[in-house]
């Protein structure tokens, strides 16, 4: 058993010719959004110009790993055979902190359902997955 | 917000051709039905649709779908003899958002003098194939959900219709007003996969949760069916079996930003967030039509999920803002005496999920006057399409 937040047998990313620098970055836990080097604007997920000013080049920015959930769903219903023993469990939209409008989807590792809210201030945590693979997750931060 | 350069004021396409033939399989729950192929079903639906037209099949020239549609055109026109193939589409999209956009398309090849007589078609038996509601592969965004058990489309629209709570103080009981109007409706149509299955305000707020805010009966069926139309020109509609229902506007749209919205990553513009993306759909919809929400006499909403039908009465402004809420909880989508009486069959809710095919089915019938929840002297339907997919489109039909 990894400890992780929900079980091993859950997909893993398959990175792409597009993000798979992001996800090489998780594996050495370092969070990092792509930027325009043009114009400076954040964009996720990964892709190869910038919408904002029409630029091919850009920087892998880290990350504070602070955030807020920005919004979040309790799942009560598995429809993945790997989760049927992890109901009731969240999902979470978290909006980070100094990244412009730049959202993860992800889980708080330490929220029970009625904990979670809209706000809650939430920092980065890493789970490693059996593949290599490491998911940025969140826990309960302190007040915002 | 910027307009977008290419707004379709007056398409010249709008009010130019009609939708004459309607044709459908029965529904049943998924697994339903086990004596007859997908195939076979999307080969008798088209037949109904040619003959409810009033043409022979083999008039038929043009074939549109979308979604996961697994027929593709050639093969349905060896199975039914088809002698040429004009034309063929199939929209781009994971999911409903597109079926509108089908018969847009169909309505388009029609004007454009490619296909005298188009189908857009709709095959789907989920107990044969996948059900939509389990978890299936997205190979566009789906390493940015599936590790974290984002997985199905209720828990994806859960997240947008929550952060309308927030923003808007709409609730969750508001959200059994959807699913009980859909089935009171339903209980009036023999068609209905809940076809004499009363549902309880007590029973909606009672039932398992899904994915919080949605319950059970906030969730579509998974269904086994298929549905057909017939497009062609107003001019030869006016020769065919059944009332022509011109279809005065169709439209396909998604606003800036929205990449694959709530089946990606979910980082569409943040005070977008808590809609489905039809603002700008529904300015060309309307635009196209020369008509305003107001004269909107009947809807068929896309309901995959009742929190969706709350955001599109928003978007596409039949309320304000924040208004879509205390619209459905007044009894508003009811028939016959609500303000806009809508998804009149029972809807993906309690009719049957055709992929919303099934719902302009039900238009058609609205304004061929022979649903069976009719809406009186209505002369305009609104039909929408799409759920979680950011790509959405519409239609406005009339008599
Ligand atoms: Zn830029």
């Amino acid at each position: 058993m990894s400890g992780n937040y929900l079980p091993d047998g859950v997909p893993s990313p398959h990175p792409t010719q597009d993000d798979y620098p992001f996800w090489d970055y998780c594996k050495e836990h370092e969070l990092r959004i792509q930027q325009c080097a043009a114009c400076n604007t954040f964009r996720h997920p990964p892709r190869p110009v910038c919408g904002e000013c029409g630029h091919f080049t850009w920087n892998w920015t880290a990350v504070s790993g602070l955030g807020t959930v920005f919004s979040y769903t309790i799942i009560n219903h598995s429809v993945h055979p790997a989760l049927k023993e992890s109901l009731p469990y969240n999902v979470a939209v978290v909006l980070l902190d100094g990244v412009g409008d730049v959202r993860l989807v992800s889980n708080v590792i330490d929220a029970a359902p009625e904990q979670m809210r809209i706000g809650l201030p939430v920092e980065l945590v890493w789970q490693d997955l059996p593949d290599g693979m490491a998911l940025p997750r969140f826990r309960k931060g302190g007040a915002a | 917000m910027t307009e977008s350069v290419n707004r379709p004021q007056r398409a010249a396409f709008a009010d130019r051709t009609s939708i004459v033939g309607i044709g459908e399989s029965e529904y049943t729950r998924w697994g339903g039905i086990k004596d007859r192929s997908e195939y076979q079903l999307c080969l008798e639906a088209i037949t109904r649709a040619a003959a409810d037209a009033g043409i022979d099949v083999k008039d038929i020239d043009g074939f549109c779908s979308y979604g996961y549609e697994r027929h593709e055109p050639v093969q349905v026109q060896v199975a039914l003899g088809i002698p040429e193939m004009r034309f063929s589409n199939l929209v781009w999209g994971a999911g409903g958002g597109a079926c509108a956009g089908a018969v847009m398309n169909a309505a388009l090849a029609v004007h454009a003098g490619i296909c005298k007589y188009v189908v857009v078609y709709r095959s789907i038996c989920q107990g044969q194939y996948e059900r939509y509601g389990h978890y299936r592969e997205r190979p566009a965004g789906g390493q940015y959900m599936a590790p974290f058990g984002l997985m199905s489309p209720a828990q994806m629209v859960a997240l947008t219709f929550r952060r309308h709570m927030h923003v808007y103080g709409s609730t969750a009981e508001q959200l059994s007003h959807v699913a009980l109007a859909c089935r009171e409706h339903a209980l009036r149509n023999p068609r209905a996969v809940r076809y004499g299955q009363p549902l309880t305000l007590e029973q909606h707020r009672s039932a398992r949760v899904i994915a919080d805010p949605f319950r059970l009966h906030d969730c579509c069926l998974e269904t086994d069916g298929a549905c057909a139309l017939i497009v062609t020109s107003n001019e030869r509609a006016r020769d065919g079996r059944a009332p022509p229902v011109r279809i005065l506007a169709a439209a396909q749209a998604s606003n800036k930003g929205w990449g694959l919205g709530p089946m990606g990553s979910h980082n569409m513009p943040i005070e977008d967030y808590p809609s489905v993306n039809s603002k700008a759909l529904a300015r060309a919809l309307f635009d196209m039509a020369g008509i305003a929400p107001k004269d909107i006499d009947c809807a068929q909403i896309y309901d995959a999920f009742t929190g969706i039908v709350i955001m599109a009465l928003e978007d596409f402004g039949i309320c304000a803002p924040g208004e879509g809420g205390p619209f459905v909880a007044a009894g508003n989508l009811l028939w016959p005496h609500g303000k806009l009486p809508s998804n009149t069959s029972g809807g993906l809710l309690s009719e049957g999920y055709v992929h919303g095919l099934n719902l302009v089915t039900e238009g058609v019938r609205q304004m061929r006057g022979t649903s069976t929840s009719q809406v009186a002297d209505a002369r305009t339907c609104l039909v929408t399409s799409g759920g979680a997919q950011a790509h959405k489109s519409a239609l406005i039909l009339a008599n």
